[in-house]
């Protein structure tokens, strides 16, 4: 008889048993698949296809319930795909090849961390806030008010939390960088870890180098396979040898904000 | 179940199904959803003589029914291939094809001689690639005749040349990879095109144009095959948006004495398993009992 052979992704049609429409134009799905939430850490990604799409999306997971077995995304409508993905409803199923690419390191949990998440890069910061409690500081930022989603769930877990708005329509006026900067100041953190769009997570790259505080982003590219056969999506980053071509997929989506080259 | 083996460029293929170069990089990363061994073969990434980074930013992008995939040959070099992906293959009980890529003569066949030095079993020459600045050898017949003669002088491994579809005259292409000495024809490779955001009236793609590979250019390939394989007499490799059964069993009926399967992996990555377990299936319930009953099997008008 042969021996089975385990095999490290599996591909599967899961049932939507939640559905969230948080702020304009973003949804939260809640999906029942024990395969997933058994094995996700935050920080990783599952990877959705819908039909009539050639592509899958890569869509970072929110939060990570291993006793209900579910997982649950938030994700903007964007394009023609995020449109569809949101067009389901509980009781459908959804594809899912997943949990994908390289989680934040988590420390232990009574390590001080700052979570910074800016725009839909918000999310995956809600499992990062579960995990440490109210030994983290929870950064959002976002454009407007109408844009600001998930200050109820992090303040259930950590009463340390700001929001920064671009408009001044809620919380400080201006960027995450303004908040974090004061925290760094006063106090020692031991990790800062941030999800957001690339001029942001530069800027967060700068100040935590400037403090001497290890600093975990997430970057996002669009993906072809979402396991690092096909090479689409690219990330520079720097290494001995020079500029290398890694990917996001599997090398990262988290990467050590030092070894990621901003500049181009 | 039928007999799904063939018989071509000197190895038999348990199935006729291979995975396509590009979107499977060297098997490390499928490998994890099914055994490599259930394939007919797997076509390597392709392999340049030097380590190439690749094209800058944004290299993929969706369009109605497939997508535009601008890569630039990423890829780690013929050396580092040869040590570390080629040796790991040849334990997969497939076939394995080693794609080569290059800009000139003189780079295929130093790739070449370093291969010739190896088991590597079957090389596929890839004189089409979209990405690649200049004009691929693949577009006319007199350079395609010229690179694959080159070629075929310095080796004695059986040799498919992986042919363009960004010509007029595949037919006469083909013919000329026979007259240069190749064991097989591969096409096709992607499309070239193109797709702009109207907001910021920049082309999606930091190259500017891709490859244009899926579904959508399912029937294109199928008509190139077709005039393919009624040219030579040596057999075609059929490749271009095969996402199903019934495409794969079209490609063969077209001509195609082996399918590959490129970017409908992506979206199902058990898709070359499902191809080859529902050709059999088709086999069975239309009483063929070996499929190279089927290799042109078309009855045109």
């Amino acid at each position: 008889m042969k021996e089975r052979i385990e095999m490290k992704y599996t591909q599967g049609f899961y049932p939507i048993i939640g559905k969230e429409n948080l702020s304009r134009d973003i949804f939260s799905l809640t999906i029942c698949c024990h395969e997933i939430s058994s094995l996700a850490v935050p920080g990783q990604f599952v990877h959705i296809a819908l039909p009539g799409h050639s592509l899958r999306r890569p869509i970072s997971i929110s939060s990570i319930d291993r006793e209900a077995h579910t997982i649950r995304i938030i994700f903007a409508v964007k394009g023609t795909g995020t449109k569809d993905l949101s067009c389901l409803n509980v009781g459908n199923t959804i594809d899912i090849v997943g949990p994908l690419g390289n989680g934040f390191t988590l420390l232990g949990k009574d390590k001080k961390v700052i979570l910074i998440g800016g725009g839909i890069g918000t999310p995956p910061m809600a499992a990062m806030a579960s995990y440490y409690g109210e030994n983290a500081h929870v950064i959002s930022g976002f454009r407007d008010k109408t844009m600001v989603i998930l200050q109820d769930e992090f303040k259930r877990y950590t009463p340390n939390t700001y929001v920064c708005t671009e408009d001044g329509s809620e919380g400080i006026k201006g960027f995450v960088t303004m908040p974090l900067e004061e925290l760094l100041k006063k106090e020692h953190f031991d990790m800062v870890y941030a999800c957001g769009p690339i001029p942001m997570l530069k800027a967060v790259a700068q100040v935590t180098e400037r403090y001497d505080t290890p600093c975990e982003v997430s970057m996002e590219q669009h993906m072809g396979c979402g396991i690092g056969a096909c090479l689409v999506c690219t990330c520079k980053i720097k290494t001995e040898h020079g500029i290398d071509f890694r990917h996001v997929c599997k090398n990262g989506p988290v990467f050590d904000a030092r070894e990621v080259e901003w500049n181009g | 179940m039928a007999d799904l083996n063939v018989n071509i460029l000197g190895h038999d293929f348990k199935n006729p199904v291979i995975m396509s170069s590009g979107v499977f990089g060297y098997g490390r990363e499928y490998e994890e959803f099914f055994p490599l061994e259930a394939l007919g073969g797997m076509a390597t990434k392709g392999t340049t003589l030097h380590k190439r980074n690749g094209s800058e930013g944004k290299r993929i992008t969706e369009t109605p029914s497939g997508l535009l995939f601008s890569v630039g040959l990423q890829n780690p070099g013929i050396d580092y291939y040869i040590e570390n992906e080629l040796p790991n293959l040849l334990t997969k009980n497939t076939n394995i094809l080693t794609n080569v890529a290059a800009s000139d003569k003189e780079e295929y066949l130093q790739i070449i001689d370093k291969l010739e030095q190896t088991d590597a079993p079957i090389i596929e020459l890839n004189i089409s690639c979209p990405n690649l600045s200049g004009e691929p050898y693949g577009v006319s017949c007199s350079s395609t005749e010229m690179i694959t003669r080159a070629v075929r002088e310095r080796t004695k491994k059986p040799l498919t040349v992986k042919l363009s579809p960004n010509v007029g005259n595949i037919g006469e292409i083909a013919k000329a990879a026979e007259a240069g000495g190749a064991d097989a024809v591969s096409l096709i490779n992607a499309i070239s095109g193109m797709k702009i955001d109207i907001n910021t009236r920049r082309p999606f793609l930091r190259n500017n144009h891709g490859g244009f590979s899926g579904a959508a250019i399912f029937p294109i390939a199928l008509r190139m095959v077709w005039e393919a394989a009624n040219a030579v007499d040596i057999p075609v490799l059929g490749i271009g948006g095969i996402s199903s059964s019934e495409d794969a069993l079209q490609m063969i009926m077209a001509g195609a004495s082996c399918v590959e399967v490129g970017c409908a992996i992506f979206k199902d990555p058990y898709a070359p398993i499902k191809i080859i377990n529902e050709i059999d299936q088709w086999c069975d319930d239309h009483g063929v009992k070996d499929i190279n009953e089927l290799i042109g099997a078309v009855e045109p008008w």
